[in-house]
Formats: structure tokens, C-alpha cells, sequence
């Protein structure tokens, strides 16, 4: 064990877990998912009378939230370092035999700062979508779904054990369900809807039996047992599982290979959802998960790497495929895919303040990409592909402004906030033994990111209208204020962001010191600096190469040809797990219902036949003859009497 | 003049054979049931006569309730005829087999 | 107090008897009222029970005494809440069935006759006694598939009715042999108890194969499932309901109160093969399901599925697992009674029950899309309600015990997704066509038979403790007699010596 886990060791999170004071913020945490969780019943009962003012209930409820959550991060901030994580118990939840849960929330820096984005940010969406939604004729419930969505994330986060994390878990699995088939009349849609629960259904398994295997080895499931000296009370091959097990859960959710398949379908969902769930807050619970486990992590650095290699992987395919893809929402959420696998190599190599930083600014810009996407469309009667677009900056300028900063932001411009989110996941990287393939996967996949968002922000503001020569009834223009004015904010916070953290031992890396356990490693493989400016290289070219690309060269789709051809298919993989998973699956389902009907039901009524069969012989006896019957009688009377006489036993 | 206890028994007999018989040959349903009857109370004669041979009250009591038996036998299996011949039309006997499908 | 629970009922289908026929307003008011009062008493029985192992509210009286049958009668933390729970869907059942219009009155008296024996099972605490309970049941049952049934009635009605009864004998043999038993000579339950747990090896297995057979086909256990769906389909909405909830159910509470402490040894050593069962008939289950074209015969099969969880957590004899299955029982009888109440409700309407023939219902009637959501949600064991704070215990629990079979059962929760929410998808989503154009959303009585339903799964996914302290000590109790009888090392609760 290197020097560095020693040394963190000390200062390992969940040492102190101080009560929450009565009546401090701390303390009335639990109020911050509840409000929004009773606006949402309150909407789904009565919100079909109150028309256009539901939006607004919903949007206050965020507020309280917002306002909560950061009355909550100042208390947190008036208490000293070691002293800043809190649990405060509201009840007693599950207990059953020595299983014992309690509803029951945890206050810390960690909690907080994902309280913080997803309040905010989901307050931001919230009011981009009063706009959005405009005249959709389920307005009240997509408002409803959209609270209970921010309920779930934020119980999520604030769940003090593995049990009421899974509860937020779920639920928030449940509102993507929802929202993806929010336009359900569609079939596409609602098949897409369905695929996600499932295929996240698939990940939570794995969660469930690391919950097991954790009960197992430590008799409870609450982080403040299991976390504050995991090494001590469990051997290598129990953590390697539980690590294993708990990864399989946040591929799912976080859409990494190979369980993302679910994540590019589920853009069927109106664009706000894209936004709050599939790019800002749900698909980074898993890299919260692992921040949060991360004592568990520590123990077994090698899986961690296994975990950052996948994040690489996922990050470099997705970006390949994001580079070949032509609907407006598709690139991004590829992206959104290859990002994530980012967050995955910084909490995977050791950084998880680096993964959360990255968390936290991709929440910024990839929820304002969404959001100007989203505001495309609108302006374009849903229409979304990008060469169907073009030349908007002039027609829609503030949405135009704002995308350059998101593109620049995720591109790794330097001084925008992904430039430094993204640059200390790869340091750290280099930093770690055995992860250097890691960083240059990572620097490729920037290369490419850059690429893909140029060529997406070219296609649909840069160049001639192309719209106007398929519609040209269609008059864009610039979105309400509800809809722009989230896109100032969030493309103030993608260009400033960085200032969270801008070098690695940056406030956020402080201000999370309590929560999470660093173990990455610190002897770097190459110079840092020269490193750094290999990424800000790559991602300048890719720039400079799809602005001078799309703008001079390819004015047409690409023919669907050779890799970018594959690329656009997404490598074919759902296709793929069709006939390897899907239609196997239903063969043996069809066999089994055979097999039950056939086999186990033929058998039981052929049992049924054989006894009738018998019955229907030996009923030739009853002729219905009632003198025939006293014939019978007299005939066995005689007979009993003479055996009776014959045998002696009546003399 | 005291009458042999055989005799009683072999009247029994006789009228048992008759109604045994008479059960066997005859399809009126009515005539069946007296027959019935008639047997019934042959096993009432035996039992009184075994009862005087023995200097027991036993059979006397059994014969008793012999009777009573017989009694709401002949309520019961009257009620029954008088329906079936509301159905059938008929005493025949073999004419009721509703049961053999 | 427990004698009123069984006579309410009985009381009522004997009044029902005396109103005239075509009189459905008086009846169904009767009925309704009958039904009611049970709750009532059921409620008080819930509020006076102590929450501690052993048996409460004892009745005993000598009923023939010569063969040592008594009119025993006592509730515990394990029967409590399915006492409750029958006593509960009933006046929901009868609001249901307000609009019944053949044979009100023989409808409603089998009910009524149903929930008085349902009742009688759960709370007799002599075997006979118990077992008269557990075949008089299956008259007015068999009646209801047999008389209100669809039209493969009858074949259902006495498949249904030869199941159950081959495994009644079984049982009923098993129960004289241990009356003959030195010691026995009486059916109380505690003297039977020690009978049985004397027995050698052999002959406890023989016994506990019988007791096992009856049981394991009223829950049902792979491979003697297959009555079950034809029953549930063919069954008219109130059979399907108090089949779903309450009958099955007694096969789960047939294994934790004569299975486990009479013979624990044979327990214990066949625990791995009804293990290996309830894991078949979790996965079995489900993917049967997938393929029905029936969304009756859907919710059957998950039934199957539901119920190898309940088994699963009885025989991994880990405290929390049988507590689970508890839950999980009372669970499953509120999800999957307010399922086939729904489909009920829509049967009523368009009197199909095929999937293919809906599509869009979502749209077309939002109230009734929502609330059938909201209960397949807590079919799926979604955290938050009620399903979930079953089904957990039970994996966590007999993951102690039997990884194994709890990893396995695990992949359930997948499936169970997959079939329902498909089956969804095409029934509720989707353009507005076939059978769905047209119809008319829950009226006033209908939303009024659901609301208490959704209430209690959102209640007790949220805070089940209450139900938890009352079924703990109980189950705590028969799985540590059942561990100590088999030589296992005892596993302590949480909360013992706390306090």
C-alpha cells in the first residue's frame, strides 16, 4: 500500500458523525426532498384545474428546495472542516430480524454539493420548461413528474445508508421512466421508456447483491458503519465483490458500457428531461455512488483501475459514435455517455474530487447544450436533424451565444470550467500506476469531443439555412424569456465553473475532504505541463478541424460507409444485444410457457383423462334399473351369508 | 294354545321371499315400495319372535324403531314417487334414469 | 373476540339467506354491512394485540371431547395481519361487485361463508379444527369459479377444487397420525407440536412431505402451479381477488406455523431443494408470464413469481427472510388484488381480458392508467412502496442463509420489469385503438374501492414499522425453535437487550 492511502487514512471520511443539532439546517434537511415530493402528489391529484399555475407551483417547490439546500451549505460552511458531517434520523424505516434501516439523512459536504447542483440546476430546468411545455396538453403532470423526479434525486443524495441511497435510486429510475415515455402515444417512445427502466433494472441487481454481500460482512447497510474502516473489518476478495457489484449498479444508471444502450433512446423524452435527468443529475448518481463508497474503494485500488478503464473505453467509443451521428439530441446524449466515462476514470483511478468537479461542470454545460437544443427545436417545430438546421445565429442569437460558451466549456478550452474538470481527471490519471493508456484514451476522446461539438454547433448555427429550402413556411425565432434566461445563467456558471477547483487542491477539493477518501496515485509519468498541453492541443485541433471541415468541406451528410458508417449505427451493439440477450430470451419464455401448458398442465390433465377414462368403464354397471340394483343386493346378501356359513365363522 | 316361536319365523321368511320377490318382478313403483314395506316388517316379525325366544326386550326395542324408520321411510319415499309421477307420467320403475347419460 | 371474526361473516351469508332473492339492494347493503362490522372487529383485534411472540386473545372451548377436538382459537404476530388483510379486501370486494346482477344473492353469501373460513384457517389453534377451515373453504370457492366464473368455468372450478383437496388428505393423514402418536390424543396445537418434534428422522419427513404437499400447492410452488392460473382466469373479479390475497396465503402461513416448529429437523434438511423451488418458481414464473397473452393469467403467473419470494425467505430460516415473507404476503395480497380489481373494472367494461385488444389506455382513461401504474410499480417491488419493503428483507435475509437462492431470486426483480411493464406498454401506451376507444374512466364507487388500496401501499412502503414490531417477535421466535431444532446456530435481532 503506498504512502499516500496511509497518510489519507487518517483523515478518513465518517470518522465523526456528529448528530445534526435540533433545529439547525442540518437537521431539516429531510425537508428538502419532501417539499417537492408533496407538490408532485399535490399536482398529480389536483393539477389537471389548475392549468398554467401548476407550473409555477412546481417551480416554487424547487425554489424552497434551492433555498434549503443552501441555507444547508452555509451551515455547513460555518462549522469547522472536520466537523461537517451530519445525520439526523426522521424514523425508524425497515426492521425485520437484525436488518434494521431508518429513514434517515446525511448532511455533508459531498451531499451537499449534489444538493446543491441538483436544486439549482433543477430550479433553472424548471423554469425553462414553463416555457418549453407551453401548450403540451399534459403540462400539469410533466410538472408533477418533474418535481417527483428532483424528490427522488435529492433522497438519493441524501440517503445515509446504501438502502435509502437505492430508495432514491429507484425512484429517480421510475420518473426517467415516466418522462422518456411522457409522449407515450408513441410507440418508439414508450418502447424507449421501457428499455431504460429495464436495462437500469439490470445495474440495480447488481446493487442489490453488493447490499447483500455488505450486509453479510458488516451486519448493516448505513455508510457511517461500513465506511469509516472498511479495510480493517473485511478481507480483499469481499471488497473486490462489493466494488464489482456496486460498479455493475452505476453502469447501469450511468450508462457505461455495457449497459449505456439505454441512455441515446431515451432522448424520446421531451428535451428539459434530457437535460435534468439524462445529462445534469440521474445518469452521475453511479459516479456518486462510487465517490461516495470510496473508503471501499481504496481497499482494492485494482478495481478501481478496471473501473477507470471502462470509463475510458466508454468515453472514446461513445465519442466515436457521437462524431458520426446526425439528430441534435443523439449527439449529445452520446456525449453526455463519453463524459460520464470520464467521471467513471477520475473516481475510478482514485480522484474523486476530480470526478465530482467533473460531475458538477458537466452538469453546467451539458444541461445548457440540452436546454439550447431543446430551444432549437422549438424554434424549429421539432425538427431534429442537424442538417436540416443551420445558419440560427442570426435568427436566434442568445441561444447561439450561449451553445458556443457550452461547446467551448465541454471542448476543454482552457480557462472554461470543463478545461479544468476534465484536465485533473487525466493528471490524476497519469499520476496513477498502470492507468496511463487511461490518459491517453482520455486525450483522444477530448480530441474527439471537441471535434463532434464543433461540427455540432457548426451544422446547426454556422452556414446557410437549410431549413428554410425544406420548410420555407417556417419562421424561427428566439426563444421566451423563460427558456433564455436559464440559458444565460447556466452559460455564466460553464464559463466560470472552474473556478470551484482550478488547480487540484482547489476549494472543492477542501471543501470535500470530509466525505471522500482520495487513493489515486502522485508520481506522474510524464511532466504535467506538457501533458496538459498535449489535451489543450487535442482538443484545439479537433476544434479547428471540424470548424474548417463543416464550414468548407462536408456540406452533405456522410454516405453511411466503412467507420463512420458503423459509427452512425452505433456499432451495431443494439442489434447485437437483440439476438444475443433479447430474442434468446424470448425463446426460452415461449419454451417455458410450453413446457407449462404442454408438460406440466398435459400431465396433470391427462392424469384428469385417465381417471374419467376409468369412471366411464366401470359406469356401465349403474343401468339405472332400480330392480336390476335389489337384484345386486340380493345377489351379495346370498353370497356374504354363504361365505359367512362356508368359512365357519356364523355356525 | 301357544304357537312354536318357528312358525313366526318361518312366516317371516315366507313374507320377506314375497317381497323380495315381489322387489324383483314387479315394475310398478308403488307395488315395489309395498313390497318394501313388506319386507321391512317381516324383519320387524323375526325380531319380536327372537326377542320372546330369548326373554329380551332388545329386539322388541329394535323393532320399534324399525317402525319409525319405516314410518318416515313411507313419508319420504311417497313424496318422492308422487313427484316422479307428476314428471313422468308413470310408475314404471325402469322408466326413471334420468341420471344414466 | 377472534369467535366474532369467524361468526360475523357466517352470521351474515345465513342473514343473506333470508332476504329475498331479487331484493339486490338489501342484499348487497347486508352483505356490505356483515362485512364491514368484521373489519371493525378485525380493526380492534389489530389495536388490542401486544406486540410479542405467542399466542393472544386465546379462546378454547371443548368441542368433542371424547377425541380430544377443541374449539381452539389464539392469534399471533404471523396471522394478525392476514387476519386484517381479509378482513379488509372484503367490503372492498362487495363495493366492487355493488353492480352484480346474477344471483346476488348466492354471490354474496359464498363471500361472506369465504371470508368466515378464511378467517377460521388463520386463527384455529386446533389441527382439526384447522383442517375442517381449510376444506369447507373450498365449497363456497368452488362455487364462485364454478357458478360466476368465465368460460372455461368449470374446468377451472374442479381442477381448483382436486388440487387443493389431494393435498388436504395428505395433510389430514398426517394430522391422525400424530393424534395416534403416544402423546397425541388430543389436536390442540402445542401437545401436537411436542408430538411432532419427537418423531424420528423418517417419520418427521414423511410427515412434514404431507403437510409440505398441501401447502406447497395452495402457495403455489412449481411444479404444482399450474391450477392457479386457470382458477384466477376463469374466476369472476371478486374470486380473483381474495384468492390472490388471502388464499394463497395460507400456504406461506402453513409453512411458518405447522412446517417449520413441528418438524424442524426435516426442515432444515430439505430447506436447499424448496429453495431451489421458489428460486424455479421466481424465475419460471416470470418469464411464463412474458409470454401470456391474458393479462389475467399475467398477474397469475406473477403470482408464481411473487409467491417463490415468500417461500424462498420461509426456508432460508433467517429471521429477517420469514419476516419478510410475512410482509411480502400481506404485500402481494394488496398488489395483486388491486391488479385484478382493475382488470376487473376494465373486463366489466369491455369483457376482454386480452392484451392485443387495448392499446392507448393511458390516454383514454388516464385515472384508471394511473392507478394501474402506480400498482404495477409496487408489483415491481419499487422502493417506496409497499412491495419493496418485502421483498428486501426477504433477499437480504436469505442471502445470509443461501446466497445462492437469494442472487438467483434477485434476477427476479429484472424480470418482473420486464413482463409487467411490457404488458403495460402495450395495453397503455400507444395510439388509442381497438377496444380502448370509447371507454369510460373510473366512476365514483370504482375510484372509491381502489383509493384505500393505494393509500396502504404508499403507507406501508413508507413506514412498514408498525406492521414489522408486531410480526418480528412471532417470527423471531418460530425461526429461532426452528434453528435450535435443527442444530443451527441461532442469529440474534437487532434491538434485543437495546432497551
Amino acid at each position: 500500500m503506498s504512502p499516500v492511502v496511509l497518510a489519507a487514512a487518517e483523515a478518513a471520511p465518517f470518522h465523526d458523525v456528529l448528530a445534526a443539532p435540533a433545529g439547525s439546517p442540518a437537521s431539516l434537511a429531510w425537508l428538502i426532498p419532501v417539499v417537492p415530493a408533496l407538490s408532485a402528489g399535490f399536482l398529480l391529484l389536483f393539477g389537471r384545474r389548475l392549468g398554467a399555475v401548476a407550473a409555477w407551483i412546481a417551480v416554487a417547490a424547487m425554489a424552497v428546495s434551492a433555498g434549503l439546500a443552501t441555507w444547508v451549505f452555509a451551515f455547513l460552511q460555518s462549522q469547522p472542516d472536520e466537523g461537517r458531517v451530519f445525520v439526523h434520523t426522521v424514523a425508524t424505516w425497515l426492521e425485520a430480524g437484525d436488518l434494521r434501516v431508518d429513514w434517515e439523512v446525511l448532511v455533508d459536504p459531498l451531499s451537499t454539493a449534489m444538493m446543491l447542483l441538483v436544486t439549482w440546476v433543477g430550479l433553472l430546468i424548471h423554469v425553462y420548461s414553463v416555457g418549453y411545455m407551453h401548450g403540451d396538453e399534459r403540462y400539469e403532470r410533466f410538472f408533477a413528474y418533474l418535481n417527483l423526479f428532483a424528490a427522488s434525486m435529492l433522497v438519493l443524495v441524501l440517503g445515509s445508508s446504501f438502502l435509502t441511497l437505492f430508495v432514491g435510486w429507484e425512484l429517480v429510475g421510475l420518473c426517467s421512466y415516466l418522462l422518456i415515455g411522457f409522449w407515450f402515444e408513441r410507440r418508439d417512445y414508450a418502447t424507449a421508456a421501457k428499455k431504460a427502466f429495464v436495462v437500469n433494472r439490470i445495474g440495480d441487481v447488481g446493487f442489490l447483491i453488493a447490499m447483500f454481500v455488505i450486509f453479510g460482512a458488516f451486519g448493516s447497510l448505513t455508510f457511517a458503519d461500513v465506511l469509516s474502516e472498511p479495510a480493517g473489518m473485511i478481507g480483499a476478495g469481499t471488497a473486490a465483490a462489493i466494488c464489482l457489484l456496486l460498479f455493475v449498479g452505476a453502469a447501469g444508471k450511468s450508462a457505461q458500457i455495457p449497459l449505456y444502450v439505454w441512455l441515446p433512446d431515451a432522448m424520446a423524452g421531451p428535451t428539459p428531461v434530457s437535460a435534468l435527468i439524462h445529462a445534469a443529475t440521474m445518469v452521475t448518481a453511479g459516479v456518486y455512488l462510487l465517490a461516495r463508497t470510496s473508503p471501499l474503494w481504496a481497499t482494492v485500488p485494482e478495481i478501481g483501475l478496471i473501473v477507470a478503464y471502462v470509463g475510458a473505453i466508454t468515453a472514446l467509443v461513445a465519442a466515436i459514435i457521437a462524431c458520426a451521428q446526425n439528430d441534435i439530441k443523439k449527439i449529445l446524449a452520446y456525449s453526455t455517455v463519453s463524459q460520464l466515462g470520464y467521471m467513471f476514470i477520475g473516481v475510478g483511478v482514485g480522484d474523486q474530487v476530480a470526478g465530482v468537479f467533473h460531475l458538477l461542470t458537466h452538469g453546467f454545460f451539458k444541461a445548457l447544450l440540452f436546454l439550447a437544443a431543446g430551444s432549437v427545436m422549438h424554434a424549429l417545430a421539432n425538427r431534429t436533424n442537424v442538417w436540416e438546421m443551420g445558419g440560427l445565429l442570426r435568427v436566434m442569437p442568445v441561444t447561439a451565444i450561449t451553445s458556443a460558451v457550452g461547446v467551448l466549456a465541454i471542448s476543454g478550452v482552457p480557462f472554461l470550467s470543463g478545461f479544468f474538470s476534465k484536465e485533473e481527471i487525466l493528471v490524476s490519471a497519469l499520476d496513477t500506476p498502470g492507468a496511463f493508456p487511461i490518459w491517453l484514451i482520455g486525450g483522444l476522446a477530448a480530441g474527439l469531443t471537441a471535434f463532434y461539438m464543433t461540427r455540432w454547433f457548426v451544422l446547426v448555427f454556422l452556414g446557410a439555412p437549410r431549413w428554410a429550402q425544406i420548410e420555407p413556411a417556417l419562421h424561427p425565432h428566439e426563444s421566451p424569456v423563460t427558456m433564455t434566461l436559464p440559458l444565460v445563467v447556466l452559460a455564466a456558471a460553464s464559463a466560470f465553473g472552474g473556478l470551484l477547483n482550478p488547480n487540484p487542491d482547489g476549494p472543492l477539493h477542501h471543501w470535500l475532504e470530509p466525505s471522500v477518501l482520495r487513493f489515486a496515485g502522485d508520481e506522474a509519468f510524464i511532466d504535467h505541463t506538457l501533458a496538459a498541453g498535449i489535451i489543450i492541443a487535442a482538443g484545439l485541433l479537433g476544434i479547428a478541424f471540424a470548424a474548417f471541415a463543416y464550414t468548407r468541406r462536408w456540406t452533405q451528410p456522410a454516405p453511411a460507409i466503412g467507420l463512420s458508417g458503423a459509427a452512425q449505427r452505433a456499432f451495431w451493439v443494439d442489434t447485437f444485444y437483440e439476438w444475443s440477450v433479447m430474442r434468446p430470451g424470448l425463446f426460452i419464455a415461449r419454451a417455458f410457457e410450453a413446457f407449462d401448458r404442454r408438460g406440466i398442465d398435459g400431465l396433470v390433465n391427462s392424469l384428469g383423462r385417465g381417471t374419467t377414462g376409468l369412471g366411464s368403464v366401470t359406469r356401465r354397471l349403474q343401468t339405472g334399473f332400480v330392480r336390476s340394483y335389489a337384484l345386486a343386493v340380493l345377489v351379495g346378501a346370498v353370497l356374504v351369508t354363504a361365505m359367512l356359513l362356508g368359512t365357519g365363522l356364523v355356525r | 294354545m301357544v304357537v312354536p316361536a318357528g312358525y313366526y319365523l318361518l312366516l317371516a321368511a315366507g313374507l320377506f321371499t314375497i317381497g323380495l320377490v315381489g322387489l324383483m318382478v314387479r315394475r310398478s313403483i308403488i307395488v315395489m315400495f309395498m313390497c318394501v314395506e313388506l319386507m321391512l316388517n317381516s324383519v320387524n316379525l323375526t325380531l319380536v319372535a327372537f326377542s320372546r325366544i330369548h326373554g329380551q326386550l332388545d329386539g322388541q326395542v329394535l323393532s320399534f324403531f324399525v317402525m319409525a324408520v319405516a314410518a318416515a321411510e313411507v313419508t319420504v319415499g311417497l313424496a318422492l314417487i308422487v313427484n316422479l309421477f307428476r314428471l313422468k307420467a308413470s310408475t314404471d320403475a325402469d322408466a326413471i334414469d334420468r341420471l344414466r347419460s | 373476540m377472534l369467535t366474532a371474526l369467524i361468526a360475523l361473516p357466517a352470521l351474515t351469508a345465513a342473514v343473506l339467506a333470508l332476504v329475498p332473492a331479487d331484493n339486490r339492494a338489501a342484499l348487497r347493503t347486508v352483505a356490505m354491512a356483515g362485512a364491514l362490522a368484521t373489519f371493525a372487529v378485525s380493526l380492534v383485534v389489530l389495536v388490542r394485540f401486544v406486540p410479542q411472540a405467542g399466542f393472544q386473545m386465546r379462546e378454547s372451548a371443548p368441542w368433542i371431547p371424547q377425541w380430544g377436538i377443541g374449539y381452539r382459537l389464539g392469534i399471533d404476530g404471523v396471522s394478525l395481519f392476514l387476519v386484517v388483510l381479509t378482513a379488509f379486501v372484503m367490503p372492498l370486494i362487495i363495493l366492487a361487485a355493488w353492480e352484480q346482477t346474477t344471483r346476488v344473492k348466492g354471490f354474496f353469501a359464498s363471500l361472506l361463508a369465504l371470508e368466515a373460513t378464511l378467517i377460521g384457517v388463520f386463527v384455529a389453534l386446533d389441527l382439526l379444527l384447522f383442517y375442517l377451515f381449510f376444506e369447507i373453504m373450498l365449497v363456497p370457492m368452488y362455487a364462485l369459479i364454478g357458478i360466476w366464473g368465465g368460460a372455461n368455468r368449470r374446468y377451472a372450478a374442479i381442477k381448483f377444487f382436486l388440487y387443493t383437496l389431494v393435498g388436504g388428505f395428505l395433510m389430514l393423514v398426517a394430522i391422525l397420525y400424530l393424534y395416534f402418536q403416544p402423546g397425541g390424543g388430543t389436536f390442540a396445537y402445542e401437545p401436537l407440536l411436542d408430538v411432532a418434534r419427537n418423531l424420528g428422522r423418517t417419520e418427521q419427513t414423511l410427515l412434514f412431505l404431507c403437510f409440505f404437499a398441501a401447502f406447497a400447492i395452495k402457495v403455489p410452488l412449481f411444479p404444482v402451479h399450474t391450477w392457479l392460473p386457470d382458477a384466477h382466469t376463469e374466476a369472476p373479479t371478486a374470486g380473483s381477488v381474495i384468492l390472490a390475497a388471502v388464499m394463497l396465503k395460507i400456504g406461506g402461513y402453513g409453512f411458518l406455523r405447522f412446517s417449520l416448529p413441528m418438524f424442524p429437523d426435516a426442515t432444515s434438511r430439505l430447506a436447499p431443494i424448496i429453495l431451489a423451488l421458489g428460486v424455479i418458481g421466481v424465475l419460471y414464473g416470470a418469464l411464463v408470464a412474458m409470454m401470456q397473452r391474458d393479462i389475467k393469467k399475467l398477474v397469475a403467473y406473477s403470482s408464481v413469481a411473487h409467491l417463490g419470494f415468500v417461500v424462498i425467505g420461509v426456508f432460508a430460516l433467517h429471521p429477517t427472510g420469514a419476516s419478510g415473507s410475512v410482509v411480502q404476503m400481506v404485500n402481494h395480497g394488496l398488489s395483486t388484488g388491486a391488479l385484478f380489481l382493475l382488470i376487473g373494472f376494465l373486463y366489466d367494461r369491455t369483457h376482454s381480458r386480452l392484451i392485443a385488444d387495448y392499446s392507448g389506455l393511458m390516454r383514454a382513461v388516464p385515472v384508471f392508467g394511473g392507478l394501474f401504474l402506480f400498482t404495477v410499480m409496487s408489483s415491481v417491488a419499487l422502493p417506496g412502496l409497499n412491495g419493496f419493503v418485502g421483498e428486501f428483507p426477504i433477499l437480504l435475509g436469505s442471502y445470509q442463509t443461501a446466497p445462492w437462492a437469494a442472487v438467483l431470486a434477485a434476477f427476479g426483480v429484472i424480470f418482473a420489469a420486464i413482463y409487467l411493464l411490457w404488458a403495460y406498454q402495450r395495453m397503455f401506451h400507444g395510439p388509442v385503438e381497438g377496444r380502448s376507444v370509447g371507454l369510460a374512466d373510473l366512476n365514483v364507487r370504482e375510484i372509491a374501492v381502489m383509493v384505500p388500496l393505494v393509500l396502504l401501499m404508499l403507507g406501508i412502503g413508507l413506514y412498514p414499522k408498525p406492521i414489522y414490531d408486531r410480526v418480528n417477535p412471532s417470527v423471531d421466535a418460530i425461526v429461532g425453535q426452528a434453528r435450535a431444532g435443527a442444530d443451527l446456530p441461532d442469529i440474534a435481532a437487532v434491538g434485543e437487550g437495546d432497551e
